[in-house]
């Protein structure tokens, strides 16, 4: 049924049914080919660390799996299933917007730059999509909201404002915002890049406990440390390609390829 | 005097200086200016009072007469109409000149161009003559020749549909403009985290983006609205009894016109300083939460209502350097 992946598909090997499956993704914006045929998978409860400097591609790697970017050429599958798009009889066809988003809601997303809603207080931010998407009763909504901001440590927060707290409490409660929709799977767009270095590690520390629980998660990220600790898959990405992928301790710890190991001369 | 508490402990010879001793820089600039304004306000109030041309004895009289308040009440009547009809077919523009289909995108900014490059009152003047163009107008299914409804244009154009129709298609124009501006400038990255939360484009525009765009139309919206206020006396060209009309009615009955003129400029001030007001409170509670953007409060609508400018001692405080209270 699904088109057997032509080129490094398959390279991790080890799961039979993958949570992600990305195969020779292309994509560009204008002339500018940002990627060249990207292929990968993530297995489900396994956290995947995209690293490689700026202009990579990384980043629209992580936006093409919820589809926040679309794709020119190749396939992204989710749950088995094509992203964004659906399968009638032997031909694709763009899914409506209804479905996409239902996609879209079992995938929790974190953005550099947190993009809370301003206009409402914590504790809504966290049961805006609940009620909105999911239709949940209200005061469910909030007993799960309330457990969740705990889980961030923010409880005392959920009244206030985004712009009254630290960017660290910003992330940590887009964390528990996108935990409300019980995602399947986690994508974080270098969630610690915006910090300032002494609430990184509160960040990190919730990324961690969610990797601990069992969360499957994509993780674009500058943090080496984090990378080496809590990754079970490690891709260095560079010219819009995965130059390297394996564990942690063989690409960040005993790189092969000399862009490798550049990257990682120059980050250390 | 007592040097021996102020000198260092250190340094014996020079007594211990403290900035809060030193002498403020004389400012005579601010007073001649002060001085200027005072005398120039105060040769305005004298002929104010004692000008018997200006017969506020009359003005007294006709303030509060059935004729100025009927006018009023026409006035505010066009202003609201104007506005909600106005905003309506803007949010429509708006949303067809953000739209990706091209047809629509072109249309609006055609739409735009055209009821934003004609002067009100010359609008006013075409829409009331629309008979010498259109007999009659009809409604109907284009090329299958079924009718609907058919007036001569001369019925169905009342003075007062012309001024209303002149008036809320240039307040559309310009409104489309403010909220198109105010939907663009919500960032980005609040449809995508809606999108990614699973939220649909209707639900993620009408539940983050818009409340957000409405926070940033608000004050011009309402500055629109005074302007409205204002423009409504241009009726008075089509004959219809506004405010304005309703006192030139009077005055080229009795010849008192400066009087009756300072009745409507009166009733003018009244209204718009209402509405400046209740700016003022749909501001501050839009506010709620927000330190703004950049950290600091919006100025507020009325100079002085949260923050003091002090002229007579210590450094200005300008209304931008005042906390969020």
């Amino acid at each position: 049924m699904t088109p057997v992946a032509t080129n490094g598909a398959s390279q991790f090997g080890t799961s039979t049914d993958p949570l992600i499956r990305v195969d020779s993704v292309e994509k560009s914006f204008g002339t500018q080919k940002v990627l060249d045929g990207v292929s990968f998978e993530v297995a489900s409860g396994d956290v995947c660390c995209i690293i490689g400097p700026s202009g990579s591609g990384k980043t629209t790697m992580l936006r093409c799996i919820n589809r926040l970017e679309t794709i020119d050429a190749g396939m992204v599958y989710f749950e088995g299933e094509p992203v964004g798009l659906r399968l009638r009889g032997e031909k694709l066809f763009e899914m409506k917007p209804r479905d996409l988003a239902e996609q879209r809601s079992r995938m929790g997303m974190l953005f550099q730059s947190f993009n809370l809603f301003p206009h409402k207080t914590v504790l809504e931010n966290v049961i805006e999509a609940p009620l909105q998407v999911k239709k949940q009763h209200r005061e469910q909504a909030v007993a799960e909201a309330k457990q969740l901001l705990d889980r961030v440590g923010l409880a005392t927060k959920a009244d206030a404002y985004p712009d009254n707290l630290s960017g660290g409490q910003q992330q940590r409660v887009a964390i528990a915002r996108s935990l409300a929709m019980r995602p399947r799977l986690m994508l974080f767009d270098e969630p610690t890049s915006a910090l300032d270095p002494e609430l990184v590690g509160e960040v990190l520390a919730v990324m961690r406990d969610l990797a601990n629980d069992g969360m499957t998660m994509v993780v674009v990220t500058h943090e080496m440390a984090f990378a080496r600790e809590a990754a079970d898959r490690v891709i260095f990405m560079d010219g819009g390609s995965i130059v390297e992928s394996g564990s942690a301790s063989d690409v960040i710890g005993d790189p092969q390829e000399t862009r490798t190991k550049s990257f990682l001369a120059r980050v250390r | 005097m007592t040097i021996d508490s102020s000198r260092s402990v250190t340094d014996s010879d020079q007594p211990r200086l403290n900035a809060k001793d030193a002498v403020p820089l004389r400012k005579p600039g601010r007073w001649v200016g002060a001085a200027i304004v005072l005398i120039l306000l105060a040769m305005l109030v004298h002929m104010l009072v004692t000008n018997p041309n200006l017969q506020w004895r009359v003005v007294g009289n006709y303030l509060f007469s059935k004729i100025i308040l009927t006018g009023l009440l026409r006035t505010l009547e066009l202003t609201a109409m104007a506005m909600l009809l106005g905003l309506v077919l803007g949010i429509i523009i708006a949303l067809m000149r953000l739209s990706a289909n091209p047809i629509l995108n072109w249309v609006s900014w055609g739409y735009i161009w055209f009821f934003r490059g004609i002067p009100p009152i010359v609008q006013l003047l075409f829409w009331y003559n629309l008979a010498s163009l259109v007999e009659r107008l009809t409604l109907g299914v284009p090329f299958f020749h079924v009718t609907l409804l058919s007036a001569s244009t001369n019925s169905a154009i009342s003075p007062y549909t012309a001024a209303l129709l002149g008036l809320s298609l240039t307040e559309s124009a310009y409104a489309a403009e403010m909220i198109r501006a105010g939907i663009q400038a919500v960032s980005r990255g609040q449809l995508e985290a809606a999108s990614s939360l699973g939220m649909r484009r209707g639900q993620a525009m009408r539940r983050i983006v818009l409340p957000q765009a409405l926070r940033i139309v608000i004050p011009p919206i309402f500055n629109d609205s005074i302007s409205m206020l204002k423009f409504t006396s241009l009726v008075s060209v089509l004959a219809l009894p506004d405010l304005l009309y309703s006192a030139e009615e009077v005055y080229s009955r009795t010849y008192q016109t400066i009087p009756l003129l300072l009745v409507a400029t009166i009733w003018y001030l009244v209204l718009s300083t209402i509405l400046t007001v209740v700016e003022h409170r749909v501001e501050a509670r839009l506010r709620r939460g927000h330190a703004g953007r950049d950290g600091r409060p919006g100025r507020p609508a009325m100079p002085g209502y949260r923050s003091r400018w002090r002229f007579w001692n210590g450094p200005t405080v300008e209304p931008e350097s005042v906390g969020l209270s």
